[in-house]
């Protein structure tokens, strides 16, 4: 046996720190080149902002609730959902159907560092969608009243909610399914789940609303550039997050 | 030293019928391993329980020692997985995967050498999606030998390459031996087990038919077979004394007014009784071949069917 040959054996995993940063690279870089992913994590998010603030009063809308300062936040909620859920759903659905995940778990990539990893590209995309949003909203004249500790949180704990309910949906439907499911879900969220608009818009619906984890994201969000910590909604989102993980670690299957 | 793999009694069974039955097998460090069998032999099958991907049904299965499910962190790291197909993102660039699985380990081959020698350059930022099949298998080759591992297990690793970069991976896979790394490999192609294998074990229907080097799976056959071709048309009659002279245990076929073939037992008698023919009858041989079984005959007796995929 050679001690100096190409191939001679030196095997061993790369730190899980190193793992964790080289796969979030990897996964952010894969999301923003794709296109239907970016259509969904920055241009969607920026028509509906653009599109309600200009289309309101025009339609004669012009209640509280179509004002910048509310919209604003709604849209960054928007934002987390669309990168936590169903962008994370459809790449995680199609990984499976490639057998990436099967290559990597060889590779060596444990589940934590495969996790950690995704978790830390979910947030580089969502540091870029808040820094595009947030400017666009500036410019249409939001003037929000931030409390970092709240935003922070609520995007901490939505993003957790919605990536456990991701991953669910992901590790127990085929990739096409997921596709659909993933896609479908926002659309009615993004209709009918206080996210954008205040849960009291939707009159007596209002109060179921807030229980779903898009409106709790939503209402979490406007208290928390009000200047305020929304303790209730996080609450809830930490319930979904909690949940979700749950169920996804129960039913989630690699292959 | 102790072997890099030992496959016990395992039994895979799926939708109630048996993938692998009862198949035990030993792979010794060091060497290039073929595991040869028709579609639906259980060689995959096989692969995916050492490799951690299956749980053994019944029997035991210990890879570098480690049981592959439960002490599958320790083992992951030390040996190197090419799938039959697929294990990329499908919008990655074959050189941006193979860099990232070698930021996964801890000592990787510097990729820019695999990408030479497998010559995965002529990839450039095409996404995987739309490699050929024959780029996709080499990545899949890089992947598995970016970690340095001690072991690799490569499921056809040459299916749908062109002969000359079959001839790259053939000298690949014994330079890994030659380095010290344990290979075990699947084909359909006999010629590769055959050029590349120290140890043959061939699986039909979830069970071990045959093992052994491809000499001594291809010698000690039963029968022999020699093709004579002469000058000058055969006499009349004269194929038909050698048949006697034969006698009845072996077989003689006319194929055309030139030649002929000659089965029968494997010994040296039969070649005697021809040359002495030759020299009675006065017949000149132009060419006298002595028949040797390669490893596709050995294949076709045992499992009854062809290997062609």
């Amino acid at each position: 046996m050679s001690s100096t040959g190409t191939f001679t054996p030196a095997p061993g995993a790369a730190p899980l720190a190193r793992q964790v940063l080289a796969q979030a690279g990897m996964e952010t870089k894969l999301l923003l080149r794709n296109g239907e992913q970016l259509l969904l994590a920055v241009v969607i998010p920026l028509l509906v902002l653009v599109g309600a603030v200009r289309g309101a009063p025009r339609l004669d809308l012009d209640s509280p609730h179509t004002s910048i300062d509310v919209l604003t936040p709604g849209v960054l909620a928007l934002a987390v959902m669309s990168t936590a859920f169903t962008s994370l759903a459809i790449a995680t659905g199609f990984e499976r159907r490639y057998g990436v995940l099967k290559r990597l778990g060889t590779a060596p990539l444990s589940r934590s560092a495969l996790l950690g990893g995704k978790v830390g590209a979910l947030l580089c995309v969502e540091v870029l969608q808040f820094l595009v949003i947030g400017v666009v909203g500036l410019l249409l004249g939001w003037s929000p009243d931030l409390s970092v500790v709240g935003v922070l949180l609520a995007v901490l704990l939505g993003t957790g909610a919605f990536a456990g309910l991701g991953m669910l949906l992901a590790g127990t439907l085929r990739a096409e399914a997921t596709l659909a499911g993933a896609n479908l879900v926002y659309l009615l969220l993004l209709a009918g789940g206080a996210v954008v608009l205040p849960a009291e818009a939707y009159g007596g619906l209002g109060d179921v609303v807030s229980w779903l984890p898009s409106g709790a994201l939503g209402e979490a969000m406007r208290t928390a550039c009000e200047g305020s910590v929304p303790g209730r909604d996080l609450l809830i989102l930490a319930a979904w997050a909690v949940a979700g993980t749950a169920a996804a670690a129960r039913w989630f299957r690699w292959e | 030293m102790s072997p890099a793999v030992e496959i016990s009694d395992l039994r895979m069974s799926y939708g109630g019928k048996a993938a692998v039955d009862g198949l035990s097998l030993e792979v010794a460090s060091g060497t290039i391993t073929a595991v040869l069998g028709p579609n639906g032999a259980g060689k995959t099958t096989t692969l995916e329980t050492c490799e951690g991907y299956r749980r053994p049904h019944e029997g035991q299965v210990r890879v570098l020692g480690l049981d592959p499910i439960a002490d599958h962190r320790a083992l992951m790291p030390r040996i190197g997985v090419m799938l039959q197909s697929g294990g990329a993102w499908s919008g990655v660039r074959a050189e941006e995967m193979l860099r990232h699985v070698a930021r996964l380990h801890a000592h990787p081959i510097d990729p820019d050498l695999l990408v030479e020698r497998l010559a995965l350059h002529e990839c450039g930022r095409t996404p995987y999606r739309r490699l050929s099949g024959g780029q996709q298998q080499r990545l899949g080759l890089a992947m598995a030998l970016v970690g340095r591992p001690e072991l690799v297990f490569v499921d056809e690793p040459t299916a749908g390459l062109d002969p000359q970069v079959r001839r790259t991976v053939w000298e690949l896979l014994e330079e890994l031996r030659g380095d010290g790394v344990t290979v075990v490999l699947t084909t359909h192609y006999l010629e590769e087990a055959e050029r590349l294998a120290d140890q043959v074990h061939i699986l039909d229907k979830g069970r071990l038919v045959a093992s052994g080097s491809p000499l001594e799976l291809t010698r000690g056959g039963t029968v022999a077979t020699i093709r004579l071709v002469v000058t000058q048309p055969f006499p009349p009659g004269a194929p038909e004394s050698l048949a006697a002279a034969l006698g009845p245990t072996t077989e003689l076929v006319v194929l055309d007014a030139h030649s002929l073939q000659v089965s029968g037992p494997a010994d040296g008698t039969t070649l005697a009784v021809v040359s002495r023919w030759c020299e009675q009858h006065g017949v000149l041989p132009e060419s006298l071949t002595l028949g040797q079984r390669n490893l596709e005959d050995v294949f076709l007796e045992l499992t009854g069917r062809e290997t062609a995929s």
